[in-house]
Order: structure tokens, then C-alpha cells, then sequence
């Protein structure tokens, strides 16, 4: 399949509405089509479904965090892969919107669903924060490298800025920051019910508002990104001059992509929080903005369905390797990250179901 | 306050974060400038070769053959690095930084595994002399001088030296460099292991000032970032002059607000300058001069 094929618009119906932007599920863009493809999508949703019945309950809380840092890693796959802009700082809007979620929960509780009114501002703010750093790179018209080196600066920065924040001064209303210990203490999000609010600690719950939560993204991203929209994001990838030549404000496509992988980014700092009640200035550091690269990388940046599928299968690598020690895992994502680079560069995912694409159609032939 | 003392002390302030930006930047801007690289393990040869420096000083050294051990070490290594990985992903320049950092994860985690999470350091030499009522670190001084020293070692290694002409041949024009006879793979070998010896030696200088930590070199990337952000491609018109403007801006905020505002002013003057003269300094001062 090429990716930047274009649709073929004779061919196509004229649609309009609701039925035109389902259209758009499945597109030029996106890997998978047919029933055959959609077929196992849901048997994979129905999987997802039933599976807190065969496991624990521990198990189940672990899955949902694994969610937890899908959107950061689909957020930095539309950045990275459609766009072409590789930011290493994503982690910058995970923290501020879990920081965000922190501060504005612990302000105004947790009654009436104020939980999600927490958690939408503070996507909004990573959102635009994304869009300011967005601003000044792309219609500063810095690429490439450079786009890497200030996101990681910014990142880095904000880590430093809050490790800082110990002393009794640096508080936000009711909300200590704490400094290089993190903050703790804010509510998780709550589900307004009559006869008792629901709080979604780690658990079955959780999973199930995580899940569809994530479902819902991966099919929204599709269709954005076989919209219009996405396809001038390939567009730039390919080559922004031409991009440029035939009427796009590049700028444009290029900072409202970034925000929206910064609001990505900042829905899963917002939900690690809710998920963990607890937030350090190290979620911002080093290490941690190398995961998400790890992740996309390994995974396959070039389609958000590789780039979900092997966020996943890393997360759960990293942490069955964690139970040796950190520092081994680690050492595992880095020789990861080499050998992806070296040997598969389209990542690991994307090649593999690319190759079992490929053997599938031979055997129907 | 009389005004030697107080003119003396400002210079202190600026001449240490000259020094620091200077030499921590310069590994980094030549491996940038002439390869198109940037080495996101910068901070990995740093660490090396404080690391090599700190424990051959400790063996019995005197501390410029320890720091010249310890860059020697971090140009070896960084040879290696270029022969086995880096060299596949010249046409790639995005894939080298991923790849870059996957070897920075490596090495910052195999350190902390194999020597514990941190080292005993050599105290830092030469004492301190008084000025006016406060006393000055003399070895930072010395750090100044390096990075006045080191400048114009380069200046004269890319400019005098029949390797400087190679090498700048082969990064203007590679295919007529090629054609000429010049093993352009070798001439890239030789270079990174240059950046990388440089960063080594940036590792030794500092080693006798900080604590040994596998994570010390990022203490040293985001402002050897900034500045080579700042500066451009060349290391003379560009990087140069960004360490010493940033230098004003860091030392006059750390002076009056503390280090933190020091590092968020670099931040905010990248953020401004790579909108007010996209390609930094080196291609604003370049147009400027035609």
C-alpha cells in the first residue's frame, strides 16, 4: 500500500454529511480496509470487552494504564509520522495538563463531574501550549532537527522549573506542588451518579471509560486524518515546498498538527494523574520523553493503527522487563530503538503487518 | 562597592557562563556543522569523559593528563559509534537523532548498572584568590581560558590545517570532494570522533567542579542545545557569538534571580530568536555581511 497515493475522486460517490466523514474511516492514509479489517478491528474491541471477566483485578488496572499513554503515543504519531515534525518534547504538555488536573481538582473537588471539567481544561491547556511552542517554531519556519532540539529543551526546562517548586511559596490556591516530590492527593475522575458518586479508582471501571476513551480516538484520528486535513499533513511530510506551491499555509497545517498532538499528549498526562493521584517533575525529564519515542519509533510511525498497536506491545514489554530492574529495561529500549532505526526503519508493527498484508493477498490470488 | 572589585565580578559571572556554554556546545556544533548531526548522546561522551578523567586523577594522574585520557576515551568511543551505527544513517539525519538516543538510554543505564549511581569526584585545583571581599574559584578562571583556547584551537584546526581544508570541502560540496580523491567516509569518522573527543574534553574540564552521576550529562545538553540552536551551523559566527550573548542574558538572570531564570531566559531567547532569524546567528551574520 502507498502511503501517499492519492483517492481516486471519479471513482467515488458523492457523499455527503455523517455518511461522508464514515467514508473516511478508511482511507489512504490509514492501513486496513474491507470487511476483513473491520472484522477483526471488532473482535479486538470484543476481546478488550470481555476480558476483565477472565482476569484479575490487578491485571485489569494494568491494562488501564497501559491506555493511559496510548493518546500521547497516537498524538506524537500524527506530530511525527503524518506530519513530519519529530518533537522529543511531548512530555512537556503530559506534564503541565497532569499538573493542570492536579492544581484545578484539588481546588474544586470532585462534586457534579467537575472532575472532567478538570480534565477537558487541562487537554485545553496542553493543547494550547502546544500551539504557542507550535507557533513560534513553525512560523519561525524551523524544521527538521531544530523542531526536535527546542521541544526537548522545553520539556527539560519545565522539568527543572518544577523540581524547584519545594518550598510552602509555590502553591496554586489549596494545591501544594511539592517540588522534585510530585503532587499528590487530587481526586480521580468521578462519575456524577444519584445515591453516590462513582470514583474511578484503577479497576474494571476505569478499563471500560479507558477503553472506549480509546476507541473512540483511534477511529476519530482515521477519519481526520483521511480528511482534507490529513492529507495535506502527508502532503508536507512528503515535500513542503510543493506542499507550499499548491496553496497550503504550511505554518498553519503544521501548528494546529502540533497542538493536537500536545492535546493528545495532554490527555494522557491528565488521565495518568486521575489514574495514579499523583504527578513528579520527572514525568517531564529525560527518560521520559524517550519512551514515547521508543514507542512510535518501534511501533510504526507512518499509521496510527501500528503506532497503537506497538505503543501497547512495548508498554507491556517495558514493564514485564521493569520486574528485573528499571535500568535493564531501559537499556533494552535503547538497543530497541537502535535496531528499529537500523534495520526497520517504518518500525517494527508497521512492517510486520505490511509483510502479512502482502502474504495475505498472495495466498488469495 | 569599589569598581575593580564590582567590574571584576561581573566578568567572573559572564566569563563562567561563557566558558561553560563554550565548552559544552563545542562537540556538539562541530559534529552539527559539518555532518548536519545533531548528537542527542552529547551528553554520554560528556559523562565519559568526566568519568575517565575523575578515576585516572584519582589513580595518580595529574589532572591535564587525567582530562586528556578521558577526551582521548570519548573520541575512541565515539569513533566506534560512527563506524557501527551512525555511518548508515547520513541520508536519514531525523533517524540519527532517534538513533543517537537509544545509545544515550544505553549508556546512562549500563553506568548506573555496572558502577552505582555515583562516583567519587576529585576535588577542584588551584584554590581561589580574594577580590575586593569575595573570593573567586581560580580554576574557573582557567575554564574561561580553556574556552578562549579551545575557540581558537579549532579556528586553526578547520583553517590552517590540511585536515581543516578536507573537512570543509567535503561538507560544502561532498560529490567534488569525492571526485577529488578525499575518502569523505573517513573524513566523517574522523570528525564525529572529534565531536565526540571535544565533549570528552568538556566531561574532563568540568569533572573537578561537579558529582559523578550517570545522568550528568544533561545538566550540560539543554544548553548546549540552546546555543548551538542559536549560533547555526558555524561554529566561528555562529555558536561563538551565541555563547557569549547568551552568556550576558544567563549570568545577568542568575545574578539577580537565581540559575533557574538563568536556564528559563535561554529558553525564552531560543524560542525568540529562532523566530526573529530562522538558521540562527551564523546565517544571519552571513547574509548581513554580502
Amino acid at each position: 500500500m502507498n502511503p501517499i497515493e492519492l483517492p481516486d475522486a471519479s471513482k467515488a460517490p458523492a457523499r455527503r454529511g455523517l455518511k461522508l466523514w464514515l467514508s473516511r474511516l478508511e482511507g489512504p492514509q490509514t492501513m486496513g480496509r474491507g470487511p476483513v479489517f473491520w472484522a477483526v478491528v471488532v473482535l479486538a474491541v470484543l476481546a478488550a470487552v470481555s476480558y476483565p471477566a477472565f482476569a484479575n483485578d490487578y491485571v485489569v488496572g494494568n491494562a488501564a494504564y497501559f491506555f493511559v499513554w496510548t493518546f500521547m503515543a497516537m498524538g506524537l504519531g500524527v506530530v511525527w509520522g503524518y506530519c513530519g515534525a519529530l518533537s522529543f518534547g511531548q512530555t512537556a504538555f503530559f506534564g503541565l495538563a497532569g499538573y493542570a488536573y492536579g492544581v484545578i481538582t484539588i481546588n474544586i473537588g470532585s462534586a457534579f463531574g467537575a472532575t472532567w471539567l478538570a480534565l477537558l481544561l487541562a487537554v485545553a491547556l496542553g493543547g494550547v501550549f502546544a500551539l504557542l511552542i507550535g507557533y513560534f517554531m513553525f512560523y519561525g519556519r524551523i524544521k527538521g532537527v531544530f523542531v526536535g532540539i527546542v521541544t526537548l529543551s522545553v520539556t527539560l526546562v519545565l522539568e527543572t522549573f518544577m523540581a524547584q517548586t519545594a518550598g510552602p511559596q509555590w502553591r496554586i490556591g489549596d494545591a501544594r506542588l511539592n517540588g522534585f516530590n510530585g503532587m499528590s492527593g487530587m481526586p480521580p475522575l468521578t462519575v456524577p451518579w444519584p445515591g453516590g458518586d462513582i470514583m474511578l479508582y484503577s479497576g474494571t471501571a476505569l478499563y471500560y471509560v479507558l477503553l472506549g476513551m480509546v476507541v473512540l480516538c483511534y477511529l476519530g484520528l482515521r477519519v481526520l486524518l483521511n480528511a482534507p486535513f490529513g492529507n495535506v499533513l502527508v502532503a508536507i511530510r512528503e515535500n513542503p515546498e510543493r506542499a507550499e506551491m499548491l496553496g497550503y499555509d504550511i505554518r498553519l497545517y503544521q501548528m494546529l498538527a502540533f497542538g493536537l498532538g500536545g492535546a493528545l499528549a495532554g490527555l494522557s498526562g491528565a488521565l495518568y494523574t486521575a489514574w495514579g493521584q499523583y504527578i513528579t517533575p520527572s514525568s517531564m525529564g529525560l527518560t521520559a520523553a524517550a519512551l514515547p519515542i521508543v514507542w512510535v519509533a518501534v511501533g510504526g510511525r507512518r499509521d496510527i493503527t501500528a503506532t497503537l498497536l506497538g505503543c501497547l506491545l512495548v508498554i507491556a514489554g517495558f514493564q514485564s522487563l521493569t520486574i528485573y530492574g528499571s535500568q535493564y529495561a531501559l537499556v533494552v529500549m535503547g538497543a530497541l530503538l537502535v535496531f528499529t532505526v537500523l534495520v526497520t526503519p517504518d518500525g517494527l508493527v508497521f512492517t510486520a503487518i505490511n509483510r502479512m498484508g502482502r502474504l495475505f493477498k498472495r495466498v488469495r490470488r | 562597592m569599589e569598581f575593580f572589585p564590582a567590574s571584576f565580578s561581573i566578568f567572573y559571572q559572564f566569563g563562567n557562563a561563557f566558558a561553560f556554554l563554550v565548552i559544552s556546545c563545542a562537540g556538539l556544533a562541530v559534529i552539527f556543522g559539518m555532518m548536519g548531526i545533531i548528537n542527542l548522546a552529547h551528553g554520554e561522551f560528556i559523562m565519559c569523559g568526566a568519568y575517565v578523567t575523575a578515576s585516572t586523577a584519582r589513580a595518580g594522574l595529574p589532572l591535564p593528563l587525567a582530562i586528556l585520557c578521558g577526551t582521548l576515551t570519548a573520541a575512541l568511543v565515539g569513533m566506534v559509534l560512527e563506524r557501527t551505527i551512525i555511518r548508515h544513517l547520513y541520508h536519514r539525519p531525523l533517524d540519527s537523532i532517534i538513533a543517537t538516543w537509544g545509545i544515550s538510554l544505553i549508556a546512562t543505564q549500563a553506568v548506573l548498572i555496572l558502577l552505582g549511581p555515583t562516583m567519587s569526584g576529585t576535588g577542584t585545583p588551584l584554590g581561589s584568590m580574594e577580590v575586593g571581599e569575595r573570593s573567586y574559584s581560580i580554576y574557573r578562571l582557567a575554564l574561561f581560558a580553556s574556552a578562549v583556547g579551545l575557540l581558537g584551537g579549532l579556528y586553526l584546526l578547520f583553517y590552517r590545517t590540511r585536515f581543516g581544508v578536507i573537512a570543509r570541502a567535503t561538507i560544502q560540496r561532498p560529490e567534488m570532494a569525492r571526485a577529488l580523491g578525499v575518502d569523505t567516509r573517513r573524513v566523517y569518522g574522523l570528525t564525529f570522533g572529534l565531536g565526540a573527543g571535544l565533549a570528552g574534553l568538556a566531561g574532563g574540564l568540568y569533572a573537578p567542579t561537579m558529582t559523578m552521576v550517570p545522568t550528568m550529562g544533561a545538566t550540560f545538553i539543554v544548553e548546549s542545545f540552546v546555543t548551538v540552536v542559536v549560533g547555526g551551523a558555524d561554529i566561528f559566527v555562529g555558536a561563538a557569538p551565541a555563547a557569549a550573548i547568551l552568556a550576558v542574558i544567563k549570568a545577568a538572570l542568575t545574578a539577580w534571580y537565581g540559575q533557574l531564570f538563568g536556564q528559563i531566559g535561554l529558553l525564552v531567547a531560543v524560542i525568540v530568536v529562532i523566530r526573529v532569524m530562522p538558521g540562527g546567528l551564523s546565517a544571519f551574520i552571513k547574509r548581513w555581511q554580502r
